[in-house]
Formats: C-alpha cells, sequence, structure tokens
C-alpha cells in the first residue's frame, strides 16, 4: 500500500515531543467504545452484518465533510505486515490484527485520530496527543463521536450509558491513557511500590502496545479502570492527576539516583549512546532499551545535542514492520538487525550536523 | 512465536542476556519465565478486570438465574441467554442489557462502584431530551426504587439527580 510506505517516512504526529511534560510524557490517548443501535455486536455478529456496519459508516462518511477528509481502508486488503505497521504506530490494536476481515481502519487528523471499525465494538474512536495532554485527546475523539452521533444512532441506555460489548467499557465507553517514560522508578527498584498505590486509585497499568503486553523500554501506560458512574470530566482529572504524581515519583527517583550512584547512572547512559552510535546489528528490543537510557539523558541534561523528536523518531522507525516499511522490501529478522543499525547510526549522525 | 520451555504457550517474555560472552535470546510463556525467575514489574498487578469478571459473575449470580423453576434468561436479540454471557463475559448485543438488567446491576456495581450512567449523552439524545423531560425521569426512577426497596439503585439514583440539578443550575448561571 502506497500510503504507508509515505507514511513511514514520518513520525507520527503524537510523537512529535511537543506538549507538556514530554520529557515524560510520550502520549496521552483517549479512546471511545461505540455501537450502533440495534445490531449485533461484532462477536456475536455474521460477515453481512460486519459488512452492513462497514457500510453504514461509509454512508456516514459521505455525508460528512468531517470523515470525508481521512482515510478508510478495509482490513481485507491489508497485508500482515501492514497491520504490523498499523499496531507499531498505535493506529490499530493488537487484537485487531486477527480481525477476519470484515473490519475497516478509519485514520484522520495527521494520524492523530483512528477509528477501528468491527473491532471488539462495531467503532473504537481513538485520538491522541503528544505529552501529558488526555483533555486534547477527548476534545479531539468526542468531534468525530458527534459526526458519528449525527448520523447514525448509537446504542445508548439512560441508566447503563453507551452500551459495549464488554461491561467493563460500558457507561462513557472511555479509555484515557498516558504512556510515560519511568526508568529511574525502574531502576531504583520503587515501580513496584508506585504501581501498587495508583492501582488502588482507580488505574491500570500495562506495557507499551497495551492490554497483556510486557514493559519495553521502561514505558509504561496507565489508564482509567472504571467507566460508568464517573464522567468524561472526571477520568480526565483522575488520570491526569495520577500521572502528575508519578511524574514527581520519577523525578525523585531520578534526583536519588544522581545523589547516590551519578558515575554509574552517567556511564549507563553513554554507554548506551555509544552502542546505537556504533553496533552494527541490533534487534528493536535492544533498541527501546538503549533508547531509554538516551532519554533519559536527555531529559537530566546529560547528553545535550540529542532531541526527544529524534529519539521518538528513531523509537518507532526501528521497529520491524517500520524498517521493512522504510525500505519497502520484506527481510528476515537477521538483514532487519543490520539495517536497523544502519538507520539508526545515520539518525544520529544527522543530529551531530 | 511458540515459548521455547514449554512449547505450548505463546512466548510473550523476550530477554537478551549475555552468558559467557555469548548473547542467548530467550522467547518464553508468562510462567516459564517465572520459572526461570524472571519477573517483570507488572506480574504483582491484578488480573485484567475482563479477566475476572466472568469468574466473579459465575460465583455470586448463576444460582439465581438457572434455579430449577426459572428458565434461563435469552436475550430476544441475539439470542445470548444469561448463562452463556456469565461464561464469556461479553455481551452479543444492546438488546441483552435490557434483557439482564434486574442482574447486570450488582454485577455493574461490582466493576464499577456504580450502576448509573453519568457522562456524555449521545448527540441525538441531548437534543431530544429536553431537561425538564429529563428530571422527571429521573424522580420517576427514584421513587420506583425507592418502593421496591431497591436502596442501591435509589442512592445512585438520587446523587444523579442532585448532579443533573446542579448541571442546570450551572449551565443557567453560565448563559
Amino acid at each position: 500500500m502506497i500510503m504507508f510506505e509515505e507514511m513511514s517516512k514520518h513520525p507520527s504526529g503524537w510523537l512529535s515531543g511537543q506538549g507538556e511534560e514530554s520529557m515524560v510524557v510520550l502520549s496521552s490517548r483517549v479512546r471511545l467504545a461505540r455501537n450502533l443501535s440495534g445490531v449485533a455486536f461484532p462477536s456475536a455478529a455474521g460477515s453481512d452484518t460486519k459488512e452492513k456496519v462497514v457500510g453504514y459508516f461509509e454512508s456516514a462518511r459521505s455525508h460528512s465533510d468531517k470523515l470525508s477528509q481521512g482515510t478508510l481502508v478495509k482490513a481485507g486488503e491489508l497485508s500482515q505486515l501492514d497491520k504490523e505497521f498499523l499496531v507499531e504506530r498505535h493506529l490499530m490494536s493488537p487484537t485487531f490484527m486477527q480481525d477476519d476481515g470484515f473490519g475497516a481502519l478509519y485514520v484522520g487528523e495527521n494520524e492523530q485520530v483512528a477509528i477501528m471499525i468491527n473491532e471488539e465494538d462495531h467503532f473504537r474512536i481513538q485520538a491522541l496527543a503528544p505529552g501529558l495532554n488526555a483533555s486534547k485527546a477527548l476534545q479531539l475523539a468526542g468531534e468525530y463521536d458527534n459526526e458519528i452521533g449525527k448520523y447514525l444512532e448509537l446504542d445508548y441506555d439512560p441508566d447503563f450509558g453507551f452500551l459495549t460489548a464488554c461491561p467493563t467499557n460500558v457507561g462513557t465507553g472511555m479509555r484515557a491513557s498516558v504512556l510515560i517514560h519511568l526508568p529511574g522508578l525502574v531502576i531504583t527498584k520503587d515501580i513496584e511500590k508506585v504501581i501498587s498505590k495508583i492501582t488502588k486509585m482507580g488505574v491500570v497499568v500495562r506495557g507499551f502496545y497495551g492490554e497483556g503486553t510486557d514493559v519495553l523500554g521502561n514505558l509504561f501506560q496507565i489508564s482509567n479502570q472504571t467507566t460508568l458512574g464517573i464522567s468524561e470530566k472526571e477520568i480526565l482529572d483522575m488520570i491526569t492527576g495520577v500521572a502528575k504524581s508519578i511524574i514527581e515519583d520519577e523525578a525523585a527517583a531520578r534526583q536519588r539516583l544522581m545523589d547516590e550512584a551519578s558515575n554509574q547512572i552517567v556511564d549507563k547512559i553513554w554507554r548506551a549512546y555509544g552502542i546505537l552510535k556504533f553496533a552494527r546489528v541490533l534487534t528493536s528490543e535492544e533498541v527501546m532499551n538503549l533508547l531509554s537510557a538516551v532519554r533519559l539523558g536527555v531529559a537530566m541534561g546529560i547528553i545535550d545535542f540529542i532531541n526527544i523528536p529524534l529519539i521518538n523518531e528513531i523509537l518507532l522507525l526501528s521497529q520491524p514492520a517500520h524498517i521493512q516499511k522504510y525500505l519497502a522490501e520484506e527481510m528476515n529478522p537477521d538483514r532487519r538487525d543490520v539495517v536497523r543499525a544502519e538507520i539508526v547510526r545515520t539518525k544520529l549522525q544527522q543530529s551531530q550536523n | 512465536m511458540v515459548c521455547q520451555d514449554c512449547k505450548k504457550q505463546q512466548a510473550t517474555v523476550h530477554l537478551t542476556q549475555i552468558v559467557n560472552n555469548e548473547k542467548v535470546v530467550l522467547s518464553l510463556c508468562k510462567d516459564c519465565a517465572a520459572k526461570r525467575g524472571f519477573h517483570s514489574p507488572l506480574d504483582n498487578v491484578p488480573f485484567p478486570l475482563a479477566e475476572i469478571l466472568s469468574g466473579l459473575i459465575q460465583q455470586q449470580f448463576t444460582p439465581k438465574g438457572q434455579s430449577d423453576d426459572m428458565p434461563d434468561l435469552k436475550c430476544p436479540g441475539c439470542g445470548l441467554t444469561f448463562t452463556e454471557f456469565t461464561h464469556q463475559g461479553r455481551f452479543g448485543c444492546g438488546e441483552c442489557y435490557k434483557t439482564f438488567r434486574a442482574q447486570l446491576e450488582p454485577i455493574m456495581r461490582r466493576i464499577h462502584g456504580s450502576s448509573m450512567h453519568k457522562g456524555k449523552l449521545p448527540v441525538g439524545e441531548a437534543a431530544q431530551t429536553l431537561p425538564i423531560k429529563e428530571e422527571e425521569r429521573l424522580e420517576s426512577e427514584l421513587k420506583k426504587a425507592i418502593d421496591g426497596e431497591d436502596f442501591e439503585r435509589a442512592a445512585d439514583l438520587r446523587d444523579k439527580l442532585k448532579a443533573f440539578k446542579e448541571s442546570m443550575l450551572a449551565t443557567k448561571g453560565g448563559n
């Protein structure tokens, strides 16, 4: 698909490194789950019903100036590599990848908005914003929700709110999450304390790619647990408040590291930079973990010639599907590791000129 | 990729180790990684809600729905029975919520700490629902709940009514 090869050359807008707290928070995301009234949820629907749902969305698009601006792709037209690429860009969930081909994906607003059609719910409207800015993400997602609601009747119950396939999403259907970089808390091993503290506050903690994933590169995702009996604004305030308290904990951990083991920390950061700069073979996990150390170095002012947008760009470009899209060829993992090291070297070289 | 230890489960833990100057990459499932002593900081986090949900519903509510003299509830919209719902933890359609409403209220309270939506209305609905109508509806629901001695629902409704009245006042004040 031409569009993806072109996309792969630019970092996603949500990784621009701008926004509040961008030294610690990569991005904020809001997802709204919505279903059509009187239509079986995707898990209980046959292929003809699912096709109809995509058709309803297409007809809403044809009436709406806003919706007609983005791109709509049908899952059946996507290769495995396309899907992996979209998951890496956070435009699609890993679950949606195993879709039977009757789903579709809408991408708009320079990749800040994505709508998965026929995932667990008919519509999963997602908006991303760089830095700590969940309110911007909610505003964007809300605009698309309203736009769909203008043309299609959404399933809603006065008591239970917006109806969803899973009872854990009902009500607002809203999940707000913040992707946050916590190397200080991981190194000092305070992370477990912090996680157990915040999980008592109605917050869920996950790895980089969301549900069921492991922690890579010290990146954590925090999101709200409940969706019913709590308003959108309350969810926003809660998640932003928790994120701010974690940012403080992280700052304290970094300070402690510098007070107690500054030589080791500075050494770790420069070694990570050295490996990225000179290695000839790099796996994507390795890059994620080394970039975490470099990001820490940049945030603490130890490395001053690299900026956060460049780190984000390398983070995204070094993912397996991105490498293949970037060079427009499919590669085996061994070849990828060589190409990845090349790309990382080139990008870091540019930063010094 | 399957786990290289048990060769059954999906490998989700990927570890790179340097042993005797040789790089060893391990691909393990969570269980086998734990056996080898590798823990993720997320290990101690309670299970995702969705996973514990089906267990919770079964323990708490199945006997009621399945008693001999009472047939299992079945959604007219999609054919899902309440028992099936307790197993899969997912609804088949929006109609399920109406069909299982009585059973769902305590479940929602367990999951969310509330069984009453507070927040955005659909755009169409918001335009149709006149504030005065919504207030009347909440008041009559509240009265029903009190008459039926469902005090938890009554408490939720009272909160909602209060919040609704406050939001109406705030809108008026703002204009």
